[in-house]
Protein backbone atom coordinates (compact mmCIF):
# COMPACT_ATOMS: atom_id res chain seq x y z
CA UNK A 1 0.00 0.00 0.00
CA UNK A 2 1.01 3.49 -0.68
CA UNK A 3 2.45 5.56 1.78
CA UNK A 4 -0.13 7.85 2.46
CA UNK A 5 2.12 11.52 3.64
CA UNK A 6 -1.45 13.13 5.22
CA UNK A 7 -1.69 9.54 7.56
CA UNK A 8 -0.56 10.20 10.86
CA UNK A 9 -0.52 6.91 11.37
CA UNK A 10 2.15 6.39 8.82
CA UNK A 11 3.81 9.40 9.09
CA UNK A 12 4.54 8.54 13.21
CA UNK A 13 5.39 4.79 12.11
CA UNK A 14 8.15 6.44 9.08
CA UNK A 15 9.19 9.11 11.31
CA UNK A 16 12.93 8.14 11.83
CA UNK A 17 13.10 7.16 8.05
CA UNK A 18 11.36 10.76 7.25
CA UNK A 19 13.75 12.32 9.22
CA UNK A 20 16.82 11.32 7.44
CA UNK A 21 17.29 13.94 4.35
CA UNK A 22 17.69 10.89 1.71
CA UNK A 23 14.60 9.26 2.51
CA UNK A 24 11.69 11.95 3.79
CA UNK A 25 8.38 11.41 2.70
CA UNK A 26 9.21 11.67 -1.33
CA UNK A 27 11.50 8.77 -0.41
CA UNK A 28 8.82 6.68 2.40
CA UNK A 29 7.06 7.34 -0.29
CA UNK A 30 9.14 5.14 -2.93
CA UNK A 31 9.67 2.45 -0.02
CA UNK A 32 5.59 2.44 0.01
CA UNK A 33 5.36 2.01 -3.86
CA UNK A 34 8.03 -0.63 -4.17
CA UNK A 35 7.78 -4.20 -4.90
CA UNK A 36 10.49 -6.47 -3.65
CA UNK A 37 10.69 -10.23 -4.18
CA UNK A 38 12.02 -12.48 -1.67
CA UNK A 39 13.79 -15.75 -2.89
CA UNK A 40 13.42 -17.94 -0.10
CA UNK A 41 11.44 -17.60 3.40
CA UNK A 42 14.22 -18.72 5.45
CA UNK A 43 17.47 -17.33 7.09
CA UNK A 44 18.48 -14.50 5.18
CA UNK A 45 14.41 -14.35 4.00
CA UNK A 46 13.65 -13.74 7.41
CA UNK A 47 15.39 -10.75 8.60
CA UNK A 48 14.88 -9.31 4.87
CA UNK A 49 11.24 -9.61 5.37
CA UNK A 50 10.93 -8.17 9.02
CA UNK A 51 13.08 -5.52 8.11
CA UNK A 52 11.16 -4.78 4.91
CA UNK A 53 7.61 -5.12 6.23
CA UNK A 54 9.24 -2.31 9.21
CA UNK A 55 10.04 0.01 6.47
CA UNK A 56 6.72 0.23 4.89
CA UNK A 57 7.46 -1.24 1.59
CA UNK A 58 4.31 -1.81 -0.42
CA UNK A 59 4.29 -4.85 -1.93
CA UNK A 60 6.76 -8.43 -0.65
CA UNK A 61 6.20 -11.10 -2.71
CA UNK A 62 7.65 -14.59 -0.74
CA UNK A 63 8.74 -17.53 -2.67
CA UNK A 64 9.25 -20.79 -0.91
CA UNK A 65 8.02 -24.74 -1.03
CA UNK A 66 8.96 -25.63 2.34
CA UNK A 67 7.00 -25.99 5.87
CA UNK A 68 8.91 -24.92 8.97
CA UNK A 69 11.17 -27.05 10.64
CA UNK A 70 12.23 -27.53 14.32
CA UNK A 71 15.88 -27.16 12.76
CA UNK A 72 15.08 -24.12 11.24
CA UNK A 73 14.41 -21.81 13.97
CA UNK A 74 17.94 -21.68 15.20
CA UNK A 75 18.26 -19.39 12.54
CA UNK A 76 14.75 -18.28 10.49
CA UNK A 77 13.81 -15.90 13.09
CA UNK A 78 10.63 -15.22 11.22
CA UNK A 79 8.89 -18.78 12.18
CA UNK A 80 8.55 -19.57 15.46
CA UNK A 81 7.94 -22.66 17.90
CA UNK A 82 4.07 -22.92 17.46
CA UNK A 83 4.58 -22.49 13.57
CA UNK A 84 6.43 -26.07 13.02
CA UNK A 85 5.12 -27.86 9.65
CA UNK A 86 3.13 -24.52 8.92
CA UNK A 87 4.20 -23.59 4.92
CA UNK A 88 7.03 -20.61 5.73
CA UNK A 89 5.28 -18.38 3.24
CA UNK A 90 1.88 -18.51 5.58
CA UNK A 91 4.08 -18.10 8.82
CA UNK A 92 6.09 -15.30 7.27
CA UNK A 93 3.12 -13.64 5.68
CA UNK A 94 1.56 -13.76 9.33
CA UNK A 95 4.62 -11.88 10.96
CA UNK A 96 5.03 -9.13 8.66
CA UNK A 97 1.30 -8.11 8.53
CA UNK A 98 1.60 -8.04 12.69
CA UNK A 99 4.35 -6.22 12.09
CA UNK A 100 2.76 -3.71 9.42
CA UNK A 101 -0.94 -3.98 7.82
CA UNK A 102 -0.16 -1.71 5.48
CA UNK A 103 2.13 -3.91 3.55
CA UNK A 104 0.80 -6.18 1.12
CA UNK A 105 1.94 -10.21 1.01
CA UNK A 106 1.94 -12.19 -1.62
CA UNK A 107 2.71 -15.25 -1.32
CA UNK A 108 3.82 -18.06 -3.72
CA UNK A 109 4.10 -21.46 -2.03
CA UNK A 110 6.24 -22.69 -4.84
CA UNK A 111 10.43 -23.57 -5.31
CA UNK A 112 11.02 -20.92 -8.09
CA UNK A 113 11.80 -22.87 -11.48
CA UNK A 114 13.41 -22.53 -14.98
CA UNK A 115 9.55 -22.69 -15.84
CA UNK A 116 7.58 -20.25 -13.17
CA UNK A 117 11.09 -17.68 -12.63
CA UNK A 118 11.27 -15.13 -14.92
CA UNK A 119 7.10 -14.46 -14.90
CA UNK A 120 8.10 -14.36 -10.99
CA UNK A 121 10.45 -12.20 -11.10
CA UNK A 122 9.06 -9.59 -13.56
CA UNK A 123 5.91 -9.07 -11.21
CA UNK A 124 8.57 -7.07 -8.81
CA UNK A 125 11.19 -4.27 -8.98
CA UNK A 126 14.03 -6.35 -7.01
CA UNK A 127 14.88 -9.68 -5.77
CA UNK A 128 16.61 -10.52 -2.67
CA UNK A 129 18.56 -14.11 -2.44
CA UNK A 130 17.68 -15.89 -0.09
CA UNK A 131 18.22 -19.75 -1.16
CA UNK A 132 20.52 -21.94 0.24
CA UNK A 133 21.89 -24.26 -3.13
CA UNK A 134 24.01 -23.15 -5.95
CA UNK A 135 21.79 -24.11 -9.12
CA UNK A 136 18.72 -22.06 -7.32
CA UNK A 137 21.16 -18.88 -6.72
CA UNK A 138 22.54 -18.90 -10.18
CA UNK A 139 18.61 -19.88 -11.48
CA UNK A 140 17.88 -16.36 -9.72
CA UNK A 141 21.01 -14.52 -11.21
CA UNK A 142 19.98 -15.94 -14.63
CA UNK A 143 16.44 -14.70 -14.53
CA UNK A 144 17.27 -11.14 -13.01
CA UNK A 145 19.58 -10.74 -15.96
CA UNK A 146 17.08 -12.17 -18.42
CA UNK A 147 14.16 -10.35 -16.65
CA UNK A 148 17.06 -6.77 -16.14
CA UNK A 149 15.94 -6.49 -12.47
CA UNK A 150 18.79 -5.71 -9.65
CA UNK A 151 19.53 -8.25 -7.62
CA UNK A 152 20.83 -9.07 -3.94
CA UNK A 153 22.37 -11.82 -3.72
CA UNK A 154 23.36 -12.91 0.09
CA UNK A 155 25.10 -16.53 1.28
CA UNK A 156 25.97 -17.60 4.47
CA UNK A 157 27.89 -21.15 5.70
CA UNK A 158 29.20 -21.66 8.88
CA UNK A 159 31.20 -18.70 10.02
CA UNK A 160 30.65 -16.59 6.94
CA UNK A 161 29.05 -14.47 4.90
CA UNK A 162 28.79 -12.79 1.49
CA UNK A 163 26.34 -9.34 0.38
CA UNK A 164 26.89 -8.86 -3.44
CA UNK A 165 24.51 -6.78 -5.38
CA UNK A 166 23.95 -6.76 -9.20
CA UNK A 167 22.38 -5.00 -11.62
CA UNK A 168 21.96 -6.59 -14.50
CA UNK A 169 24.20 -5.81 -17.79
CA UNK A 170 25.60 -2.84 -16.00
CA UNK A 171 27.97 -4.48 -13.25
CA UNK A 172 29.25 -7.90 -12.80
CA UNK A 173 26.85 -10.62 -12.24
CA UNK A 174 27.15 -14.16 -10.30
CA UNK A 175 28.43 -15.89 -13.53
CA UNK A 176 30.93 -12.81 -13.85
CA UNK A 177 32.72 -14.45 -11.30
CA UNK A 178 32.17 -18.22 -10.90
CA UNK A 179 31.15 -19.54 -14.14
CA UNK A 180 29.21 -22.11 -12.73
CA UNK A 181 27.75 -23.83 -9.52
CA UNK A 182 30.72 -25.64 -7.53
CA UNK A 183 30.90 -29.56 -9.03
CA UNK A 184 28.59 -31.97 -7.71
CA UNK A 185 29.88 -34.37 -4.64
CA UNK A 186 32.82 -31.66 -4.05
CA UNK A 187 30.61 -29.56 -1.68
CA UNK A 188 29.30 -30.04 1.78
CA UNK A 189 25.47 -30.21 2.49
CA UNK A 190 24.41 -27.38 5.42
CA UNK A 191 23.67 -29.95 7.80
CA UNK A 192 27.27 -31.36 7.69
CA UNK A 193 28.48 -28.04 7.67
CA UNK A 194 26.36 -26.42 10.04
CA UNK A 195 25.62 -22.39 10.24
CA UNK A 196 26.55 -19.37 13.23
CA UNK A 197 22.56 -18.47 13.12
CA UNK A 198 23.28 -14.78 13.65
CA UNK A 199 24.78 -15.04 10.64
CA UNK A 200 21.83 -14.91 8.59
CA UNK A 201 20.86 -11.46 10.52
CA UNK A 202 23.81 -9.49 9.74
CA UNK A 203 23.97 -10.65 6.31
CA UNK A 204 20.45 -10.21 5.53
CA UNK A 205 20.15 -7.10 7.14
CA UNK A 206 23.19 -5.90 4.57
CA UNK A 207 20.74 -7.25 1.70
CA UNK A 208 18.04 -5.42 3.26
CA UNK A 209 19.72 -1.90 3.58
CA UNK A 210 21.05 -2.65 -0.41
CA UNK A 211 17.83 -2.72 -1.69
CA UNK A 212 16.15 0.24 0.30
CA UNK A 213 19.41 1.80 -1.35
CA UNK A 214 17.66 0.58 -4.35
CA UNK A 215 14.50 2.04 -3.85
CA UNK A 216 15.97 5.38 -2.87
CA UNK A 217 18.71 5.94 -5.45
CA UNK A 218 20.76 6.84 -2.57
CA UNK A 219 24.31 5.89 -1.14
CA UNK A 220 27.07 3.97 -3.01
CA UNK A 221 25.97 0.14 -3.84
CA UNK A 222 28.21 -3.16 -3.76
CA UNK A 223 28.01 -3.54 -6.92
CA UNK A 224 31.31 -4.87 -8.89
CA UNK A 225 32.46 -5.79 -4.89
CA UNK A 226 31.98 -8.78 -2.79
CA UNK A 227 31.44 -7.99 1.00
CA UNK A 228 33.25 -10.65 2.28
CA UNK A 229 31.99 -11.15 6.65
CA UNK A 230 34.31 -13.57 8.56
CA UNK A 231 32.48 -13.71 11.74
CA UNK A 232 35.49 -15.73 13.35
CA UNK A 233 37.94 -12.56 13.28
CA UNK A 234 34.62 -9.87 13.00
CA UNK A 235 36.23 -9.09 9.93
CA UNK A 236 34.54 -7.55 6.71
CA UNK A 237 36.58 -7.39 3.29
CA UNK A 238 35.84 -6.22 0.08
CA UNK A 239 36.54 -7.66 -3.11
CA UNK A 240 36.81 -5.81 -6.30
CA UNK A 241 35.18 -7.18 -9.21
CA UNK A 242 34.29 -5.92 -12.70
CA UNK A 243 32.11 -7.44 -15.18
CA UNK A 244 33.79 -9.98 -17.18
CA UNK A 245 34.11 -9.68 -21.37
CA UNK A 246 34.07 -13.38 -20.59
CA UNK A 247 30.52 -13.84 -18.75
CA UNK A 248 28.72 -16.93 -20.13
CA UNK A 249 25.68 -15.08 -19.46
CA UNK A 250 26.54 -11.06 -19.58
CA UNK A 251 29.97 -10.70 -21.52
CA UNK A 252 30.47 -9.81 -25.25
CA UNK A 253 29.37 -13.29 -26.53
CA UNK A 254 27.50 -14.79 -24.02
CA UNK A 255 26.61 -19.23 -24.20
CA UNK A 256 23.82 -18.79 -21.72
CA UNK A 257 20.49 -17.25 -23.92
CA UNK A 258 17.56 -18.81 -22.44
CA UNK A 259 16.91 -19.99 -18.89
CA UNK A 260 17.67 -23.18 -17.51
CA UNK A 261 18.27 -25.04 -14.04
CA UNK A 262 21.75 -26.76 -13.18
CA UNK A 263 21.52 -30.28 -11.60
CA UNK A 264 19.83 -30.15 -8.03
CA UNK A 265 22.51 -30.47 -6.02
CA UNK A 266 23.30 -29.83 -2.31
CA UNK A 267 23.83 -26.58 -0.32
CA UNK A 268 26.97 -25.03 0.40
CA UNK A 269 30.43 -25.08 0.30
CA UNK A 270 34.18 -24.18 1.08
CA UNK A 271 36.28 -27.02 0.87
CA UNK A 272 39.30 -25.56 2.35
CA UNK B 1 58.79 -14.60 -3.57
CA UNK B 2 56.32 -12.88 -1.62
CA UNK B 3 52.75 -12.22 -2.93
CA UNK B 4 49.33 -11.07 -1.65
CA UNK B 5 46.70 -13.24 -1.30
CA UNK B 6 43.13 -12.76 -0.28
CA UNK B 7 45.02 -9.51 1.50
CA UNK B 8 47.29 -11.36 3.41
CA UNK B 9 51.17 -10.75 2.23
CA UNK B 10 52.32 -14.52 2.32
CA UNK B 11 55.38 -16.27 0.64
CA UNK B 12 55.37 -18.59 -1.57
CA UNK B 13 56.37 -21.49 -3.67
CA UNK B 14 55.28 -21.97 -7.52
CA UNK B 15 55.56 -19.90 -10.21
CA UNK B 16 52.31 -19.87 -11.54
CA UNK B 17 48.66 -19.46 -10.00
CA UNK B 18 48.09 -23.00 -10.56
CA UNK B 19 51.04 -23.79 -9.16
CA UNK B 20 50.29 -22.00 -5.82
CA UNK B 21 46.56 -23.33 -5.41
CA UNK B 22 48.19 -26.77 -5.50
CA UNK B 23 50.59 -25.83 -2.90
CA UNK B 24 47.39 -24.74 -0.80
CA UNK B 25 45.84 -27.94 -1.57
CA UNK B 26 42.89 -25.59 -2.95
CA UNK B 27 41.13 -27.47 -6.22
CA UNK B 28 40.87 -24.94 -8.79
CA UNK B 29 37.14 -26.03 -9.49
CA UNK B 30 36.65 -24.61 -6.27
CA UNK B 31 37.13 -21.23 -6.73
CA UNK B 32 37.18 -18.83 -9.08
CA UNK B 33 40.55 -16.75 -9.02
CA UNK B 34 41.25 -12.92 -8.98
CA UNK B 35 45.00 -12.36 -10.55
CA UNK B 36 45.81 -8.52 -10.07
CA UNK B 37 42.17 -7.32 -10.19
CA UNK B 38 41.64 -9.18 -13.28
CA UNK B 39 39.95 -13.07 -13.45
CA UNK B 40 41.33 -15.78 -14.72
CA UNK B 41 39.42 -18.29 -16.70
CA UNK B 42 40.23 -21.68 -15.57
CA UNK B 43 42.58 -22.62 -18.25
CA UNK B 44 44.89 -19.53 -17.66
CA UNK B 45 45.59 -20.68 -13.94
CA UNK B 46 48.60 -22.99 -15.78
CA UNK B 47 49.67 -20.31 -17.71
CA UNK B 48 49.08 -17.30 -15.82
CA UNK B 49 53.21 -16.48 -14.46
CA UNK B 50 52.80 -15.22 -10.45
CA UNK B 51 56.05 -12.22 -10.17
CA UNK B 52 57.67 -10.82 -6.33
CA UNK B 53 54.43 -8.62 -5.34
CA UNK B 54 51.46 -9.20 -7.67
CA UNK B 55 48.03 -10.17 -5.87
CA UNK B 56 46.07 -12.78 -6.02
CA UNK B 57 42.57 -13.81 -4.76
CA UNK B 58 40.62 -16.95 -4.20
CA UNK B 59 37.10 -16.49 -4.05
CA UNK B 60 35.39 -19.68 -2.56
CA UNK B 61 31.76 -20.16 -3.36
CA UNK B 62 29.37 -19.39 -0.97
CA UNK B 63 26.38 -20.86 -0.65
CA UNK B 64 23.76 -21.49 1.90
CA UNK B 65 20.98 -18.78 2.99
CA UNK B 66 18.01 -20.62 4.26
ZN1 LIG C 1 28.07 -11.80 -15.85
Amino acid sequence: MVFVPDSEEQVTRYSRHILLPEVGGKGQQKIGQARVLIVGAGGLGSPAAFYLAAAGIGTIGLIDSDAVDLSNLQRQIIHQTPDIGRPKVASAKAKILALNPNVAVETHAARLTGENALDLIGRYDIVVDGVDTFPAKFLINDACFFARKPLVHGGILRFEGRVFTILPGQSACLRCIFRQPPPPGAVATCQEAGVIGALAGVIGTIQTTEVLKLILGKGRLLTNRLLDYDARETRFREIQVAKNPRCPLCGERPEITRLFEHEPEVCAVRTV
Amino acid sequence: MRVTINGKSEEVSGSTVLEILKAKDVSPQMVAVEFNSKMLERDELGSTVVKDGDAIEFLFYMGGGA
